[in-house]
């Protein structure tokens, strides 16, 4: 018997090489100068899902991202690397929405879909860093969690083992399936795209993305079904309407600044053997070596 | 985070010729596999895009991996272990990498889990993977030993092996003996048939050989005792799961360190006959040296390129005398000139690549159904383009390939000398580019066929004929001038019917028909894309005084000179 693990993953934009333009005047990410990219850390969470997959024969990866229309293109590029299908959360009634109207969300799709083992993410993603997706969908299944997973060890008779990076070190522990997992960026990078999966699965579309293209090659949709990414809308997960979007988002930004970095606190440091002995016994004080 | 394809807009412009209409048209059987695999392309655009996002993933690993590992593979080397090659760590990363990626046997049959892909798009990731390392593209791009399987081999050795190749397996070509390099009719590895097991044995030594611990070999071996000469070889396929070869030496090289360059020792290897016995070096060493000649040039590319992008980003940030050096003319000048070899040497490779892919194509095809007269003319045509455009691009890329890490040495001046920058390593891997798959003394022996059967000649006929824009008409007018001089010249060369004469001069005839031939080239690329006009410019300029400089040589040289040049 095979796994059943769902990756939630999240279309960001490129934080990593930003520009000048980076950011609107308003202080808010100017989405539209920066590459939208497949969330760093959730690669590693799909790197980790692949290989279970080739553990347990039989098992499914299933990719759920909530987004809009073009957020179709990470369902594409976690086909690309091995995930069997993807569902895309869509709606305008989505929009706006913070962890906690997210996460709500993403938890109710997970159950419209179907029952899993493992729930794997990344820890948290280039554009928010608040790491509270993960385990928020897993309080609002009722499921346990693992956080800062860098390895899933194993996951049979109903148990998963990961192991866990921390500050000073690595645990492993075990919990009971179905488990939420969040990875770390330490965990094992994603496998590249595939060439064969890549032309297998570039045609894969949601209705809407056909819809809106003339694409020529009608039959092959009712011929390879998987090459239909399903659209789920607010509907479908048949959601609370008060906990989605921004109605069921508590978070208000009250400000942002923008911060430039300056070295303040600089100082000459000495050569001599009496000066770098100082030196040194200041660095192991403060901890910042030892 | 760098994408060597996507940042380098002159790769996409290639892979856009007009020809590749019908190549890809030829190599996919008009669209006729969609039915059976769902991979296949549904038409040329669909084909055309897959090369396009297949590369992408190229330029990807090449960036991201291969490329940040270079320094390390270099340092490190391969191990000798047992008898056994163990590669360096960044080189098994780089393998997993691009066997996860699903790039080997690109250019092989579904049939055999190849991914079907012509020459082109193959040479283009070979072109991306030499920029990122050197070294390492020879033990990726030995998989091309397998279209020699794929041309001569029974069916139940393609299905066998070919598929293994696509699985990740890795290849390499036994031919070099201590005694028979350059003289591969010297070779004396022993190949004996044991009728009482049905089966070849090898024993004997090989040198040299890149990759000499990969999974599946092709050795060319003496299969007819009592013969001395190339017509007594026979060629082999040795499966490394059989055993029978251990590795006794791994050579310490000036550069290309990260990959093996093995001495071997055969004892009773057993060995599959491939194809006819005889036809070792006649037929199939040649079809081998073709494709790896053209991996080669494409290698020759990838280091050009990296040798001017690193001096073009050096020169703009290292400033002296209160000025980036980049401002001086003898820095500017060297750049430019770097640019214009390497667009001349790339624009020349893929027009080789586009030769090859149609006639090899059209031999295939062959194989499944009786050609049309037209299409088996223009087989014959392309064939013949192909065997004087390969030795011609080999040569000259490599050649340049030296140059532009020589100039890119000297643009870092003292910096470069060190090992602190990336040009030191690449400085010393371009130098075996030169040498191998047949040094470019050995390309110029090959190629002056194309001189004195009016190949070449007809060939630049055939480009000036080509409808361009009308700004373009000076440049063609020089290149026309440049045609008659070197037509001349070669005329008058042939009528002395002096062998020792031709050979003598062979090497100027050769770059001469070069330097038009690569002027032409470019500008078809200028009249497709401004970008190139620059280098168009340049190079042709340059070609022009280059060749005139010949030119006066042997218009000027009397036979008596030749003694002046010879030792015994």
């Amino acid at each position: 018997m095979g796994l059943k693990i769902v990756v939630l993953a999240k279309q960001v934009p490129d934080t990593r090489n930003v520009g000048k333009d980076a950011m609107k005047a308003d202080g808010t990410v100017n989405r539209a100068a920066l590459p939208a990219i497949f969330n760093p850390e959730d690669l590693n969470a799909l790197e980790q899902a692949l290989r279970l997959k080739e553990k347990y024969e039989g098992s499914t990866v299933t990719i759920l991202t909530m987004g809009p229309g073009r957020a179709a293109e990470i369902i594409r590029e976690g086909m690309y690397r091995g995930a069997d299908n993807g569902f895309l959360l869509t709606d305008r009634a989505f929009a706006g929405s913070d962890t906690l109207a997210t996460s709500y969300a993403l938890s109710k799709a997970i159950e419209y879909i179907g029952k899993f083992d493992v729930i794997v993410c990344g820890r948290q993603a280039i554009d928010g860093d608040t790491a509270q997706v993960g385990p928020q969908v897993a309080e609002k299944l009722n499921l346990p969690q693992i956080t800062y997973a860098e390895n899933i060890v194993s996951a049979e008779n109903g148990k998963i083992v990961v192991v866990r990076r921390l500050e000073r070190g690595v645990e492993t522990v075990s919990g009971p399936m179905p488990m939420v997992v969040t990875v770390n960026s330490t965990a094992p990078e994603c496998r590249p795209r595939n060439a064969r999966r890549l032309m297998q699965f570039k045609h894969a579309r949601t209705i809407t993305e056909r819809q809106e293209s003339n694409d020529d090659y009608v039959a092959m949709y009712s011929e390879r079904p998987y090459l239909n990414i399903q659209e789920i809308t607010a509907l479908d997960i048949k959601g609370d309407a008060a906990q989605l979007g921004l109605s069921g988002s508590p978070t208000k930004v009250k400000t942002i600044e923008n911060i430039v970095f300056q070295a303040k606190e600089s100082k000459i440091l000495g050569t001599s053997d009496d000066e770098i002995d100082e030196l040194m016994k200041e660095l192991i004080t403060n901890h910042t070596i030892g | 985070m760098a994408n060597f394809y996507l940042d380098n807009p002159d790769l996409r412009f290639h892979l856009s010729h007009p020809l590749m209409q019908k190549i890809v048209a030829l190599k996919e059987r008009n669209f006729s596999e969609k039915d059976n695999f769902d991979y296949a392309p549904m038409d040329f655009e669909d084909a055309m895009d897959s090369y396009n996002q297949v590369l992408e993933i190229v330029g990807e690993i090449c960036g991201d991996i291969i490329s940040p590992n270079a320094e390390s593979v270099d340092h490190d080397g391969p191990a000798l272990i047992d008898g056994r090659v163990e590669y360096a760590a960044g080189t098994k990363v780089n393998i997993d990498a691009l066997v996860k990626a699903g790039l080997m046997g690109i250019t092989l049959p579904r049939k055999y889990n190849g991914l079907n892909f012509p020459i082109v798009p193959y040479i283009m990731a070979a072109d991306l993977v030499s920029r990122a390392d050197c070294g390492f593209v020879n033990i990726w791009g030995l998989q091309d030993c397998a279209e020699t399987i794929h041309e001569f081999a029974n069916e139940e050795q393609k299905a066998h092996y070919l598929t293994r190749v696509s699985g990740g397996e890795t290849m390499a070509m036994d031919l070099t003996e201590p005694d028979a390099g350059s003289d591969l009719q010297a070779v004396m590895l022993k190949a004996t048939y044991s009728e009482a097991d049905g089966i070849w044995y090898l024993n004997g030594v090989k040198r040299f050989i890149t990759n000499g611990d990969g999974d599946i070999s092709l050795v060319l071996a003496r299969s007819e005792s009592g013969t001395l000469d190339g017509r007594g070889l026979s060629m082999f396929i040795y499966d490394k799961q059989k055993g029978g070869v251990t590795v006794r030496r791994i050579e310490n090289k000036m550069g290309i360190k990260g990959s093996p360059t093995c001495e071997l020792v055969f004892k009773n290897a057993p060995a599959e006959l491939v194809g006819d016995r005889k036809m070792g070096l006649i037929k199939y060493v040649m079809a081998l040296m073709n494709g790896a000649r053209l991996g080669i040039a494409a290698q020759s590319v990838g280091v050009s390129e990296s040798a001017y992008r690193e001096s073009l980003s050096y020169a703009k940030e290292r400033k002296q005398f209160g000025k980036a050096i980049i401002e001086f003319p003898g820095v500017y000048e060297m750049l430019t000139k770097m640019k214009a070899k390497l667009d001349a040497s790339r624009t020349l490779l893929y027009e080789t690549s586009r030769f090859v892919d149609m006639y090899k194509t059209y031999m295939h095809i062959a194989e499944e159904r009786t050609l049309t007269k037209d299409e088996r003319e223009e087989m014959k045509k392309y064939q013949k383009l192909a065997d004087i455009y390969t030795p011609l691009a080999k040569g000259l890329s490599s050649e340049y390939c030296n140059q532009n890490a020589y100039d890119a040495v000297q643009i870092h001046g003292g910096s470069g000398f060190m090992k602190d920058y990336p040009v030191e390593r690449i400085y010393r891997d371009a130098r075996i580019t030169s040498i191998y798959e047949g040094t470019t003394q050995l390309q110029v022996v090959a190629a002056i066929r194309g001189v004195t059967t009016g190949g070449y000649l007809a060939q630049m006929r055939e480009y000036e004929m080509m409808e361009i824009k009308p700004e373009l008409l000076p440049i063609r007018r020089k290149l026309i001038v440049m045609t008659e001089e070197y037509d001349h010249i070669v005329q008058r060369i042939i009528k002395t019917k002096d062998n020792e004469l031709i050979d003598f001069h062979a090497r100027r005839l050769v770059e001469m028909a070069g330097n038009i031939i690569m002027g032409y080239l470019l500008m078809l690329d200028t009249n497709r894309d401004e970008r190139f006009r620059r280098s168009t410019e340049v190079f042709v300029s340059q070609g022009k005084s280059e060749n005139h400089q010949r030119f006066e040589f042997i218009e000027n040289f009397s036979i008596d000179e030749l003694s002046n040049y010879k030792w015994v």
